[in-house]
């Protein structure tokens, strides 16, 4: 078998593995609460008859691995079971049709905010590399130190302040609904987007500058410094083909990082998407609800960490030529 | 000769007491590392004195709802009439506070398992190492949303799951730091003249993994007080009446429509130490390291 194609393969079945046992631990945090969930949330005076009806109705009654099995056959073909919210009801909430609007509004604000972020911190981090030290890097990467450090919904409310309640220019709340059209939409999710870039084009800038003069120091971009190449083909030809690696991990490592930022931008402006769902779910302890979002955010997190290894052994040009 | 010119030497250096030696390094600090200790240090008393210098109580009901800062209330008051600028006070307490005890115990069992893995390798090691591979694979504020929606939000269940969460990070560092130091000749020294498992871990093994430890205190530090933060303005970390930076956001949020900038305080209040703790830890990284973007 081809070496990298050998590679690839151990780096997906190792994360695979991943996702089995991160879904076995998100699975597994029900079963480890002292006391077991039906009793927990029914209180201290509540009968063995009403916690074992109750453990029936959530289909709590059977062994865990049973569960499990039937929990993540379902995940497989979409389907992740019943909300707590309204069992004994008549309308049952499947849990999956109360995500997938909400799944879809997320992935619409990330990856608008993913178009504004990637472009941006890739020329700002590789201009502050090739202009180090200077006055602009500085200021580039003061700006962006004090930016990581800030908490999203801080950025976020200063935004709205300023963008939406003094100047009037965007909505202070994000409302969609599946009837909105597409470039109300896209109006509508531009301040939380704006939000978002902020939060990760201070990560990104900060690992795309660091890689770049990591690179920059290599012996054999000074030989082509040293035997009269024009600058510009220094970076274009020499530097940039072996930057494809690094640069993949950044942007992977980075839009992973926003998974964790849309929660708490969702919450600030009331954006129906499923970090808002997750939040609301932990409140009302529906758990298949909080489950099915966690392991949707760990999936992508994972996934995405798993494809920046991935280009990163593809573009690798040592494993392109095995000796 | 030699003898006597490194006897001179050694003079001069002990001339210098700790406190001037402290303050030659302070004094080569830059202006972003003094901007960070000053307010680092303001945050401190303000934390320690809150009762001194709070003009009211933590949830005093002294005013009506929503008042607008004056000469009596200098921030306003917020949705039941407590003083914002004595909330804010007690905040710094209460945040501050619960964001370093959960670091402590994140590094109390984050530093010990991972000196421990580190000393004893086998299969004890693998196991730990394996299961703390899997829970980095979580995002820690969906980890810890998922865990306070099983065992419900409570100050202590904040502190427990932040703690652990957060020592795995602390684990995978003291671990490959220590891996590096018990294979040096002076802790085999040690172990062979005998000594027990307490001097090789105290004597020989943590001081020399101190610098890079202390720096990671300062960032995990940031991350834990940021996550508390961001984990109270969701509404599920610290409860009220506990006034606390995260959750008086929240508290205010409405008013942000009208134009009034009050949950801007609270949140700026977040951003500004978590900004001093960081310059403060970057000054402490170029020292320590001497860690250069020059090649």
């Amino acid at each position: 078998m081809h070496p990298i194609l050998r590679t690839v393969m151990q780096r997906l079945s190792l994360g695979l593995l991943t996702l089995f046992i991160v879904s076995i631990l998100i699975f597994s945090s029900l079963e480890f609460l002292p006391g077991g969930y039906a009793e927990n949330i029914l209180g201290q005076g509540a009968t063995p008859e009403t916690v074992a009806n109750f453990k029936k109705e959530l289909g709590l009654d059977r062994p865990a691995y049973v569960r499990y099995f039937e929990w993540i056959g379902g995940v497989a073909q979409g389907d992740f079971g019943a909300s707590y919210s309204g069992l004994s009801g008549t309308i049952k909430r499947e849990v999956t049709t109360v995500i997938a609007p909400r799944l879809y509004n997320t992935f619409f604000l990330a990856t608008m905010a993913a178009i504004f972020a990637v472009p941006l911190s890739l020329i700002l981090g590789v201009t502050a590399a090739l202009y180090r030290n200077s006055l602009y890097d500085r200021i580039v990467n003061s700006t962006t130190l004090a930016t990581i450090a800030t908490p999203e919904f801080f950025i976020a409310y200063l935004l709205m302040f300023f963008f939406a309640i003094k100047y009037r220019w965007f909505f202070s709340l994000s409302t969609v609904s599946e009837a909105t059209p597409f470039i109300e939409h896209v109006y509508r999710a531009t301040l939380p987007a704006i939000t978002l870039t902020l939060v990760i084009v201070a990560h990104m800038m900060r690992m795309t500058r660091a890689a770049i003069i990591n690179l920059l120091a290599s012996p054999y971009i000074e030989m082509a410094q040293l035997k009269g190449v024009q600058p510009r083909d220094v970076i274009v030809r020499h530097a940039l083909p072996n930057a494809w690696a690094p640069i993949a991990t950044v942007i992977a490592f980075n839009l992973a990082y926003l998974v964790v930022g849309v929660v708490v931008v969702e919450v600030v402006f009331v954006y129906p998407g499923i970090g808002q769902l997750m939040v609301d779910s932990v409140s009302t302890r529906d758990m298949p609800v909080v489950q099915a979002c966690a392991l949707i955010f760990a999936a992508t997190y994972i996934l995405l960490n798993l494809l920046a290894d991935v280009v990163a052994i593809v573009t690798n040009p040592r494993l392109l030529h095995p000796k | 000769m030699t003898s006597a010119n490194s006897a001179d030497i050694r003079a001069i250096k002990a001339r210098r007491s700790f406190a001037e030696n402290a303050w030659r390094t302070l004094k080569s600090a830059p202006v972003s590392a003094w901007f960070g200790m000053i307010v680092i240090l303001i945050y401190a008393l303000a934390a320690i004195f809150a009762p001194l210098i709070a003009p009211y109580g933590e949830a005093d009901v002294v005013g009506g709802a929503y008042q607008p800062s004056s000469a009596e209330f200098w921030l306003g008051t917020d949705q039941i009439g407590r003083d914002i600028f004595s909330r804010l006070i007690y905040g710094a307490r209460n945040t501050i506070g619960i964001a370093l005890l959960t670091t402590l115990i994140s590094f109390a069992v984050g530093g010990t398992l991972g000196v421990l893995t580190a000393l004893k390798r086998g299969w004890f090691d693998q196991g730990a190492s394996r299961i703390v591979d899997a829970i980095l694979s979580i995002p820690v504020l969906i980890a810890a949303l998922m865990l306070l929606a099983v065992y419900g939000k409570s100050i202590s269940n904040l502190i427990l799951i932040l703690a652990l969460l957060d020592s795995t990070r602390v684990f995978r560092l003291a671990r490959a730091t220590a891996l590096n130091v018990v294979v040096m000749d002076f802790v085999e020294a040690a172990r062979l003249r005998g000594e027990g498992m307490g001097w090789i871990v105290f004597r020989e093994i943590v001081p020399n993994i101190l610098p890079p430890l202390i720096t990671e205190f300062g960032l995990r530090f940031c991350f834990v007080f940021l996550t508390i933060s961001a984990l109270s303005f969701l509404g599920v970390g610290i409860q009220p009446p506990t006034a606390d930076w995260g959750s008086m956001v929240t508290e205010n949020k409405s008013l942000i429509t009208y134009g009034n900038p009050t949950p801007l305080y609270p949140a700026g209040a977040i951003a500004l130490l978590t900004v001093a703790v960081n310059f403060v830890v970057d000054w402490f990284l170029h020292k320590t390291s001497g860690l250069r973007d020059e090649h």
